[in-house]
């Protein structure tokens, strides 16, 4: 595969993984929260294409379990009954945007079918659906973290890198003692500004906020060092000596030179902030049931029989890799298209 | 010998900045110890306010911060409300752990990360080189957790380790030898899993030193002596290359603190993982105080580490003796 068609790929991936999880409610089968009592740890329900009497079906359809083997706790499909699949079926309420509630999905068995694409958890509840909602809090975590994380340190070193003298020794010293913590510890240290359980979407964007401003350290010293050299370049000089304010020069001849290795940042940390959301819910100290993250439904994978038996649990963990991988390619490619060293 | 000691004044103040920090913060939080101790039906709230004032912990902060430090001075780490011991005993008894554990994965994933940024560089665009860089991809995407739980199931499956803890149940009764072929049994799976998430970012960094250094003239000029390529490598390029590696391993041995943590509590292995994790959850600020310092102090005592082995290594670095 040659250069430009991987990087087509890979943009497509990238675009599509976060459309998919601004959008969880369309493209989920059905919400979060929604259990199905009967079918604790079902496996993932299989599309057939093939109907009983050997002819092919381009429509693909599923069938349901047989009612008798369910009440002994094992799942046999009953072969009676098909289910075709229907694309925009109408399922289960969820809220787009506050205030706009929509029934559409974009894939749903006829009823009354039951679809599980990557099986059921042990309330029953659809577990492809939890993952794309729990995908749309680890991202948000991400982005909104390292947002907050490259603004205050992005400040910090502008202003820092600028002024020079004491601002930036005493910034600078700031900044090693923030480095000199290990970034684990750290969290836990400033996690337990917040208490113990959070109930809602909106306080955990609040912890996420509070988790974000740990991460300032490491953009304000990169930021810092790119400044000293940029505000000794000529036009900046040039500049100066015809008049302009420091805030002119900062906006207009320093924050251009440094906006390269931001977005740099940007593509380095989002992955470090999910990791750290994720983190945080899988150790119970992050976001409470109901409510998905791919770190509380990985935590599903402590309980012993969850590990060994259920491999369909480990659908976050695969997404994870996978939205890891295209990040670590769009921050080495950035890198190389702005050629800014990082470390 | 004077920049060695005026580093060491900087850590020490790097940890009273911690130490400070880490107080403040967590005195900062909602709720403490006697919050949850209130909720407990069967404690009078006489009883609450009376161990209050028996820990000190209605005083303001600036001054519990200075009978915290002046105890640290006299050797006491505190108290610990949870545990009903003293903390330093507490914590050093799980650090220990922790230390052997990290050492350990420290010395796996050079091992495994030496040879193969080596054998990147030397066949710098060949498969081995590409296949090399896809599988170290693969890794660095892994988050901790997953890798530590797939290691997890790796040993429910095969039976082939135990699957937590320090020693089995009747390690009292073995021979010293045994004893240690059990410790290294249950050591394998968190070293393993510690190693394999630091070791990718080793590799890389291994890689582009030796990539620098095998393309430098003097190589090629030795290379045209007709030095055998051990030699070649072992005697004229690795020293080169080791300058930048030597400071990356100062970073290596902190950021390993970080991911035992969590290795640890998946893997259940008796460090600090699980103590500072306990520790959050009851409010036992004491505790995550002194784990949260002795893991700084690691990461420094790495970092100067580095720098004395840099001092020793690289004479340029040395000051010019008149």
């Amino acid at each position: 595969m040659n250069a430009r068609a991987s990087t087509k790929v890979f943009v497509t991936l990238f675009i599509a993984m976060h459309l998919i999880v601004i959008l969880p409610g369309f493209f989920s089968t059905q919400g979060y929260a929604e259990q199905s009592r009967d079918v604790p740890f079902a496996p993932p329900t299989r599309l057939h294409f093939v109907l009983a009497d050997g002819q092919f079906s381009l429509r693909p359809f599923v069938y349901g379990w047989d009612r008798a083997a369910l009440d002994t706790g094992t799942y046999e499909i009953d072969r009676s009954q098909i289910y075709p699949l229907r694309f925009f079926t109408t399922g289960s309420p969820y809220t787009v945007v506050k205030g706009w509630v929509a029934t559409t999905h974009l894939l749903g068995a006829e009823k009354p079918g039951r679809l599980f694409l990557f099986g059921t958890d042990d309330f029953g509840r659809d577990e492809f659906s939890r993952m794309l909602y729990g995908g749309r809090i680890s991202i948000l975590a991400g982005w909104i973290g390292a947002a907050i994380a490259l603004f205050t340190g992005g400040i910090v070193g502008l202003i820092s890198g600028y002024s020079g003298r004491w601002v930036d020794s005493v910034t600078m010293r700031l900044v090693e003692l923030f480095m000199a913590l290990p970034w684990l510890y750290l969290l836990f240290a400033v996690r337990a500004i917040l208490p113990l359980r959070i109930e809602t979407t909106d306080t955990f964007i609040l912890l996420i906020a509070v988790v974000g401003i740990i991460g300032w350290a490491r953009p304000a010293r990169l930021v810092r060092s790119m400044v000293l050299s940029a505000k000794e370049r000529n036009f900046v000089l040039a500049s100066r000596a015809m008049g302009a304010s420091h805030f002119h020069i900062l906006r207009k001849h320093i924050l251009p030179q440094v906006s390269g290795l931001l977005l740099t940042m940007a593509a380095y940390l989002i992955p470090q902030f999910i990791l750290a959301e994720v983190t945080l819910s899988f150790l119970g100290l992050g976001i409470g049931e109901p409510v998905p993250s791919w770190g509380t439904l990985l935590a599903e994978l402590q309980k012993y029989n969850v590990l060994v038996n259920y491999w369909w649990m480990y659908a976050p963990g695969v997404a994870l890799v996978a939205l890891f991988l295209i990040y670590h390619w769009a921050s080495t490619t950035i890198q190389q298209k702005v050629e800014v060293p990082i470390a | 010998m004077r920049q060695l000691a005026w580093r060491l004044g900087q850590s020490i103040l790097l940890l009273v900045g911690v130490s400070l920090c880490s107080f403040v913060l967590l005195s900062a939080a909602p709720g403490n110890f006697f919050d949850e101790l209130k909720l407990n039906p069967q404690i009078s709230s006489a009883t609450v306010s009376a161990l209050q004032a028996q820990y000190g912990a209605n005083r303001p902060l600036p001054e519990r911060y200075a009978r915290w430090v002046a105890s640290i001075v006299r050797g006491d780490w505190g108290y610990s409300l949870s545990y009903h011991s003293p903390v330093g005993g507490l914590v050093w008894q799980r650090a220990r752990n922790t230390l052997l554990l990290t050492t350990f994965a420290v010395l796996l994933a050079w091992m495994v990360a030496l040879p193969w940024g080596i054998a990147e560089a030397l066949h710098k665009g060949g498969w081995i080189d590409r296949t090399g860089e896809v599988i170290l991809a693969l890794l660095l995407a892994m988050p901790d957790v997953l890798l530590a739980l797939l290691l997890l199931l790796l040993a429910a499956r095969t039976g082939w380790f135990p699957t937590g803890g320090m020693s089995s149940t009747d390690a009292a009764e073995l021979s010293a030898a045994a004893k240690a072929w059990d410790l290294a049994r249950h050591l394998f799976l968190p070293a393993t899993a510690l190693a394999l998430t630091t070791m990718p970012i080793l590799a890389r960094h291994v890689r582009s030193a030796m990539v620098g250094v095998l393309d430098a003239p003097f190589l090629t000029a030795a290379r045209g002596h007709g030095i055998p390529k051990f030699r070649l490598l072992s005697r004229y390029a690795l020293p080169v290359a080791l300058n930048s590696l030597i400071s990356l391993f100062g970073f290596s041995v902190g950021s390993l603190l970080s991911i035992s943590l969590l290795v640890e509590i998946i893997l259940s292995w008796p460090g600090l993982g699980p103590l500072v994790v306990e520790a959050v959850l009851a409010r036992d600020i004491y505790v995550v105080v002194a784990a949260t310092m002795f893991s700084a102090a690691c990461l420094i005592v790495g970092n100067l580490l580095a720098d004395v082995l840099l001092y020793c290594t690289d004479p340029r670095i040395r000051p010019v003796h008149s």
